[in-house]
Parts: C-alpha cells; sequence; structure tokens
C-alpha cells in the first residue's frame, strides 16, 4: 500500500500544470460556493436579527383574536397578572407593553397609511435598538408634549423634520373615527425602509388619552437572554398564561423563517452544482490521464498488478488532488468569510433595492463552523465517486492491446 | 476449474488458434500451433510482420486468451484460469521485456524492480537486497536511484530485464527487446540475457526481427500466417 501511495502521489505530479489546474479549479469552486452560502445566510440572518433587534423580538403575546382583524377592543387580558408571570421568568431579559393602532398620518405635503406604536420608552430602550438608530433628534427625552418618532423614508415622504406637526387619524377604542396631533422628537433609519415608512412611535400615555384606552394594551414584546432560550421561554410562559397568545418571532413573521428555508435551499442547490461541476472536471482529468498512461496501465496488469490495486492506485490519484485542494479551498473560504464577517460587503449602491427587502446595504457574512466540516467530507466523497468512472475504464483495458497503443 | 497434467516442459502449447475479427473478415493470426519449450532454451521466434510472432507470445504469456486449443506452462492450463486468477499466475510465473521498456516513470531503477516483489508481498529487506542484487548482475549498480528519464535506452532495457527476473519466473517472453537500441546497446543486452541463460539456467523466449538476436539464438522458430513453418535446434 505505501507503495501504491508513492506511485499515486508521484503521478499527480507528472502533469505539474495539469494538476495545479484542477486544483485550483476545485479550490475556486469551494470558495466559491462556500463564500455565497456564507453571503446568502448572512443576508438573511441580517434581516431576521434586523426584525428582532428593532420591533418584532423574541416573542409576543396578545389577546387570541388580535392577529385576526388588529381589532382595537381585542386587547390583553388579565395584563396585571400576564406581566407578573413575565417579570418572574428568570431567562426573561426585558419586556415591553405596547398599544398597536392602525392610523393615516398626514400633513400638507401628503398622507401616509401607519401603525402607530404606543410606548413605554424606558422598557422599549431594553428591548429594541429604535433608540440607537436615530439619524435626527432624541427618543422621547426633549418634548413633553406629544412627542413621535418617526422613519427616515416618512420623513423625506412628508417632507418632515424635528418639531414638525403631524396629524394621526384613527379609530378610538369607542370606534369613534378621532385625530391626535404629534410633534416629530426623532427620526429613525433601519434596514427595513418598509419599516421605516409604515411605523411611528409615540408615548403609551398619549396614545391611551387620544383614544381611550384606560390602561388596556394590545401587546407585550418580550426579549430573552439569548434566541436559544426562545423555545423554553415559550413552554414556560405558556403554561401560565392560558387565556392570551403567547407566539415566538418566527411564528408571529414566518415570512422570516420561510426566507431562510427557501434561501438555505437554493444555496445548497448551488453548492451541489458546483460539486457536481468538480467532480466533471476531476473525471475529464483522470480519464486523460488514464488514456495517456494507457501502455504504462498495460504493462502493469500484464506483470501482475491485480484489479484491486489498480483502482486503487488511481482511486488514490484523485483523492491526493482533492486532499490538496480541499484545504485550501476551505482556507480561502474561512478567512474571506471571517474578513467580511467583520467588516462587511459594501453594496450601497443597491441599498435602496436591499432596504425594501429588510437588509442593510453592508452585509455581513456568516457561515455556521459544521458546514465547513460538511462541505470538506462531502467534496471528498464526491472525488472518490468521480474516481470510480476513470479507474472502471483502466480496468477494462486488455493488457495486449493496451501495451501495443501508442 | 479442471487442471489437467502433463509431462515436464516449461511451456506447452496444443492446437492454439486466435481469430481476430475485422468487421466481417475473420483473421486467423495463429492457426493450430503446437510446440513446447524446455527449461534453459534461448529461442528466437521470427517470421514477417503479421506472422503471429506477437499473438503467439501473448497467448503464451497469458496475455491474450487462443479461441481454441491449450497452453500449459508447468502443467498449468492457463486458458481455463479466470482474470485474475490470470493475473496473479502472471505475477509468479513469467517474466515480461517490452520493447518500449514500458517502466513505470515515477519510480527509480531500484523501485521498478523492487515493484513486482511488492506485488508478491515479498518483505520490504530481501526485496531490496535482491533488487540492488539483480542491477548489479545487469551492470546498474551505480544507477539504482535514477528514474527511467535519467537512464539511456539501454540502462532502461537492463533495468526491465532485472525486473523480469525479480519475480523468479519459469520464463521470460521479450518482445522486440531490441528494437529501439543502438548496436552497443543490444550487444551489451544479449550479453546478459545470455549470461544469464548459462549461467542460471533462465529461459529466453524472443519475439525479433533483430539478426543479432537470432545469431544468438539456440533455437529458432519461423511462423508465417499464424503456422510454423519451421524449428531449427542449433
Amino acid at each position: 500500500m505505501k507503495t501504491l501511495i508513492k506511485i499515486a502521489w508521484r503521478n499527480v505530479w507528472r502533469n505539474k500544470l495539469r494538476s495545479s489546474l484542477v486544483i485550483l479549479s476545485i479550490v475556486l469552486g469551494i470558495w466559491a460556493g462556500l463564500f455565497l452560502m456564507a453571503m446568502t445566510l448572512g443576508l438573511n440572518e441580517q434581516r431576521m436579527n434586523g426584525a428582532v433587534d428593532t420591533y418584532l423580538s423574541h416573542l409576543q403575546i396578545h389577546h387570541p383574536k388580535f392577529k385576526e382583524d388588529l381589532n382595537i377592543k381585542d386587547t390583553i387580558i388579565d395584563k396585571k397578572q400576564t406581566v407578573a408571570i413575565i417579570q418572574k421568568n428568570t431567562n426573561i431579559k426585558a419586556f415591553a407593553e405596547r398599544i398597536v393602532v392602525q392610523g393615516m398620518i398626514a400633513n400638507s405635503k401628503g398622507s401616509k397609511g401607519i401603525e402607530l406604536l404606543g410606548i413605554r420608552p424606558e422598557q422599549e430602550k431594553k428591548l429594541t435598538s429604535i433608540s440607537t438608530h436615530l439619524t435626527e433628534g432624541t427618543y422621547f427625552t426633549k418634548f413633553k408634549k406629544n412627542p413621535a418618532v418617526i422613519g427616515e423614508k416618512l420623513a423625506k415622504k412628508l417632507h418632515l423634520k424635528i418639531r414638525s406637526k403631524v396629524v394621526v387619524t384613527l379609530q378610538d377604542y369607542n370606534g369613534n373615527l378621532t385625530a391626535a396631533l404629534f410633534r416629530v422628537e426623532g427620526i429613525f433609519k433601519t434596514n427595513s425602509s418598509v419599516f421605516d415608512e409604515s411605523t411611528v412611535f409615540v408615548r403609551a400615555s398619549d396614545l391611551d388619552k387620544s383614544i381611550a384606552m384606560h390602561g388596556k394594551i394590545h401587546e407585550i414584546a418580550i426579549l430573552g437572554k439569548s434566541i436559544g432560550d426562545v423555545k423554553k421561554i415559550k413552554s414556560a410562559l405558556i403554561s401560565k398564561i392560558t387565556n392570551n397568545k403567547v407566539e415566538s418571532w418566527n411564528e408571529i413573521s414566518p415570512e422570516l423563517g420561510y426566507a431562510q428555508e427557501m434561501m438555505s435551499s437554493m444555496v445548497f442547490i448551488f453548492m451541489g452544482i458546483v460539486l457536481l461541476a468538480l467532480a466533471f472536471s476531476i473525471i475529464n482529468t483522470m480519464l486523460m490521464a488514464v488514456i495517456e498512461r494507457k501502455k504504462e496501465l498495460g504493462m502493469l496488469m500484464a506483470v501482475g498488478m491485480n484489479k484491486k490495486r489498480l483502482f486503487s492506485m488511481i482511486s488514490l490519484e484523485t483523492l491526493f488532488i482533492a486532499m490538496i485542494a480541499t484545504p485550501i479551498g476551505m482556507l480561502l473560504s474561512y478567512w474571506s468569510i471571517s474578513y467580511f464577517n467583520k467588516y462587511g460587503i459594501d453594496l450601497s449602491i443597491i441599498a435602496s433595492g436591499l432596504e425594501s427587502l429588510g437588509i442593510g446595504s453592508r452585509v455581513y457574512t456568516y457561515l455556521p463552523k459544521n458546514l465547513y466540516i460538511n462541505i470538506t467530507a462531502t467534496t471528498l466523497l464526491v472525488a472518490f465517486l468521480a474516481s470510480v468512472f476513470p479507474a472502471r475504464r483502466a480496468l477494462k483495458l486488455r493488457p495486449a492491446e493496451a501495451i501495443r497503443s501508442n | 476449474m479442471t487442471i489437467k497434467k502433463r509431462k515436464m516442459n516449461v511451456i506447452e502449447t496444443k492446437n492454439i488458434r486466435r481469430v481476430y475479427h475485422q468487421g466481417e473478415i475473420e483473421v486467423n493470426a495463429l492457426n493450430d500451433v503446437t510446440i513446447t519449450f524446455e527449461k534453459g532454451e534461448f529461442t528466437a521466434i521470427i517470421g514477417p510482420s503479421g506472422s503471429g510472432k506477437t499473438t503467439f507470445l501473448n497467448a503464451i504469456g497469458g496475455l491474450d486468451k487462443p479461441t481454441s486449443g491449450e497452453v500449459f506452462i508447468n502443467n498449468t492450463d492457463i486458458t481455463k484460469l479466470s482474470e485474475n486468477e490470470l493475473i496473479d499466475f502472471r505475477l509468479q510465473h513469467i517474466g515480461f521485456v517490452f520493447q518500449s521498456y514500458n517502466l513505470i516513470p515515477v519510480l527509480t531503477a531500484k523501485e521498478n524492480v523492487e515493484f513486482i516483489m511488492l506485488l508478491q508481498e515479498i518483505p520490504k529487506q530481501e526485496r531490496e537486497k535482491r533488487a540492488i542484487q539483480l542491477l548489479t548482475e545487469v551492470g546498474l549498480s551505480s544507477q539504482i536511484n535514477r528514474r527511467p528519464n535519467q537512464l539511456s535506452g539501454g540502462q532502461q532495457q537492463r533495468v526491465a530485464v532485472a525486473r523480469a527476473l525479480a519475480s523468479k519466473p519459469k520464463f521470460v517472453l521479450a518482445d522486440e527487446p531490441t528494437a529501439n537500441l543502438d548496436s552497443t546497446s543490444t550487444s551489451d543486452l544479449l550479453d546478459i540475457m545470455q549470461a544469464l541463460n548459462k549461467e542460471e539456467g533462465m529461459t529466453f523466449i524472443f519475439s525479433t526481427h533483430d539478426q543479432r538476436v537470432m545469431d544468438r539464438a539456440k533455437r529458432i522458430i519461423t511462423l508465417e500466417d499464424g503456422k510454423i513453418l519451421s524449428d531449427i535446434k542449433r
């Protein structure tokens, strides 16, 4: 076996240029596949984190019927008891109470349908990152009367600045149409232009007065100590909160989960295509090597090299090529993915398109470590399988004919 | 597999025929060839191109199965062996020297000779010792670590002879071994082969056009159209 390994290794370098080109093609194929996977997973990770971070949080509690038609009267049942249960759970880092109503914001420049969120700023700051996404103004610290924090896209649409007045028309708790006047205190910008254009934050106390909520709320958003705790927290809350609906972020926004699944499937298909191309590249190279060495292989069979050894020799040559190329491809991938995980890829040229999907203009690559191992193993397996066809071709040679070939 | 027993000859063929099909045409490369070879022979098989020399050598070397007839090597009918059994049989009993040397280019001279013994699973020390001994016998003791591309044609063919002898075969088949050599190399090679034949009783069977080989042969078999035209012992 040692000699077979020696022969196979030396055979790899008989044609240095050809072997180097095959190795390079495998390296580039692996790098392209993994980098694209990392970009796609990173994109989706950002989208998910952005949604969780700016508004969604890890879990939300609502009246069982609230999400069906967003009826203002479907408020949290037994708010005090529900909050008490939440406060006792040690895996919960923070929570925030919200009033959620649909309305129309207008000024002399135009109007837009929005979701108006009445929040408690001290609670909300611990939960979401809107307060750190301000491009102008402050977050409910300056204005005493009816301040509002709006998205940058909405501000641009309605030509709003800090201190601008806006009127929000909405339905109150009793079903009457009413209007409330707010003054812009802060302008925020997130990765999602859709969110920025359609969401306005006001103080819960101000909104409560305007629409006569009398302390009732529609939503409690919950942040766990880590996203890995979501399932645990949910099952703990469900067992105690029986009259309200407890949902995790991926149940509230299933499209985020679907997008992740779809992107994961797409990248695996892409990687599959890359590996298939690599397999054909290897088959082509090894087939050429077998045809070129027909005479030599015929001689080996003539002098007594059995089929098993011949097959092993050719398979080893293929495996050596893969074993050189794969770690190089993996390292290149790891370095580039780590670099762009830290510094991001600037895609500001297509920023508006990305923001409409809830993705920032700087994409940070991300690849779970287990995927490196999986792809390495898969590449070696594909290489071995690719060696079968050329090896079988060699076994079919007739020694007498092969020795006489040119 | 039925193994028929015969009296002691190294090689014995009985009515071997080999028919090739070239499109619709049938070519009788060998036509009822019956012949024996004894131990210690130094035999040249001659004849014009297409006479069946190489086909005959392939048949007795187990590289090609005759269409009909029997081939006995040391009392074993090799026509009855399976492909795997034939590969092993060649390894243990037959040495080959080819026209184009056919050394393994990535191995040194010593490694090429050792390779056959490696296939026979002979231990490393014994392999190395015998490889050096054989290369010394063929006059290449100072070239053992050179690869084929660092050796002349004559030297490569001598390595091929050493390799053919490495497995301690019953006989060596040499298919036009001097075809690519100059006169000096041819002479040196034949000297070595004759010495091995005389001193060790090694059986050599050549297929050749080379008069210099014919001049040294103790027996000349002439083939024509797949049949033995003459068989002259000197």
